[in-house]
């Protein structure tokens, strides 16, 4: 059995860092927009109006039944053919992500709004706010606050997530060590490696969150 | 003409009534103390005079608008009703001085410095402005509640609804929080109250509702309901709340 050879990991470290920024940023783009788009389809979910509550119902629900490796395929592949034009992979699998983390965030943040009692929507509406108003700076602040710890859990596995994007081409930081190991016959060095670097990024944020949801509830 | 006028109101949750057919009318000026045991509706009612609740029959008029009608401006109608809750329901993210000022600016459109100043001098007037910066947290079930009465009163309201505003403070704090409303009540705001607190009702209220099981059984001037209990109902309500 040939050595572990730790040099290879040390001198393919630049290659790597690019493809960890290829995570971090579809990551972070992701749960941006999905997070906007969970506070909209909460709202919608919550809303009296009937058709924008089947709505947020139906795209949640079904956004949730299947795989994100099929959403992501679907995206790369239908898309360009349903539009006409060709979608880059990137920007494929950033609109896959969101879409599906959309779903996700949607009910944390419908949790979130619900959490909070109804008596301070009616104390914020008896002054004259509208529910809009109402709901903008009384009982969403007060939501996102409790709800944070949730919202980045599910940020944590959605870098996670990111890593199936290999499968549509793109070079992220799982796929870079994959290349990286396959070339240079060292798939033990370097899987390990990305084990220990998906492990520490995602169980410092794990200890974060912990500590965040403590203080949350001390509130 | 009456300021608040409900006539024939009837309203259910799912299959139980907890309103029916309850009429009430309050002039300007006037004190109306609504009182009766837990679960006979007088929150229900008073949350239905400005449509925080919706009503199934009957309808109730303020200051000329029928408040259960579609197309009411709900929003606009109530920010002429102050309104007060048992549980204070103060903003907890934010400091007394902005949830006195919220309304003002949103609604009122007043700028930050305009409600500042006004909200300044409503905390005064509740004997809280040292504790403008404060949050809900730090403050107590006296002070939180005096907070929400200036929060109320920044809207410049025409009437104010009190929902069981002492039941939840410490016996201790019960009477500061009646001071803010007897002051209120001298100075002429029409008011109906929810209240178990007959000292505060015989003292500054003008007429009294007696509610059971959703009805308004009796609805008589204050003096004549604690010298004549008009029912044995009343009566044993009185004997109860009187013994403490």
């Amino acid at each position: 059995m040939t050595s572990f050879d730790v040099h290879i990991i040390v001198r393919s470290l630049p290659f790597l860092w690019k493809g960890m920024q290829l995570s971090i940023a579809l990551a972070v783009y992701s749960a941006v927009v999905g997070i906007s788009m969970g506070v909209v389809l909460a709202i919608m979910r919550l809303s009296s109006i009937r058709p924008l509550a089947w709505l947020s119902y139906v795209y949640v629900n079904l956004l949730r039944s299947v795989p994100l490796l099929l959403i992501l395929l679907w995206f790369y592949l239908l898309v360009p053919l349903l539009t006409g034009h060709p979608v880059g992979a990137f920007s494929s699998a950033l609109i896959a992500f969101a879409m599906f983390e959309a779903a996700y965030y949607a009910e944390i943040i419908r949790a979130g709004i619900e959490s909070i009692p109804a008596r301070q929507s009616q104390a914020a509406l008896s002054t004259g706010l509208t529910r809009w108003q109402a709901m903008r700076h009384v009982v969403l602040p007060q939501a996102f606050a409790n709800m944070t710890p949730s919202l980045l859990a599910q940020g944590i596995l959605l870098f996670m997530d990111t890593s199936l994007v290999v499968v549509v081409g793109l070079r992220d930081f799982m796929a870079t060590a994959s290349i990286i190991a396959t070339q240079q016959a060292r798939v033990v060095e370097l899987y390990t490696f990305v084990a220990l670097v998906y492990f520490v990024i995602c169980f410092a944020a794990s200890r974060a969150v912990g500590l965040l949801r403590r203080r949350v509830s001390a509130a | 003409m009456p300021l608040i006028e409900l006539e024939g109101v009837c309203k259910s949750f799912g299959r139980t009534q907890v309103l029916k057919d309850c009429s009430l009318s309050v002039s300007v000026g006037e004190v109306v103390v609504i009182c009766g045991p837990s679960g006979s509706g007088k929150s229900t009612l008073i949350k239905c005079i400005n449509g925080l609740e919706p009503i199934e029959r009957g309808s109730i008029v303020f200051d000329g608008t029928r408040v259960d009608a579609k197309s009411t401006n709900l929003p606009a109608l109530r920010s002429k009703i102050g309104m007060l809750f048992q549980s204070f329901e103060l903003y907890p993210h934010m400091t007394l001085l902005r949830n006195v000022g919220l309304a003002q600016m949103k609604v009122l459109g007043r700028s930050r410095a305009e409600a500042d100043e006004r909200s300044r001098a409503l905390l005064q007037r509740v004997g809280l402005l040292e504790h403008a910066e404060k949050y809900p947290g730090q403050l107590s079930g006296g002070q939180q509640q005096r907070g929400a009465i200036a929060r109320a009163l920044a809207m410049d309201p025409v009437a104010m609804l009190f929902d069981e505003p002492t039941s939840a403070l410490d016996p201790e704090m019960i009477q500061e929080v009646l001071d803010v409303m007897t002051g209120l009540a001298r100075q002429g705001m029409t008011m109906i109250v929810v209240t178990h607190e007959m000292g505060f009702a015989r003292a500054v209220a003008d007429r009294i509702a007696f509610m059971d099981a959703g009805v308004i059984l009796h609805d008589m001037p204050i003096g004549d309901f604690f010298e004549h209990p008009p029912s044995e109902r009343a009566q044993t309500f009185l004997s109860k709340v009187l013994k403490r």
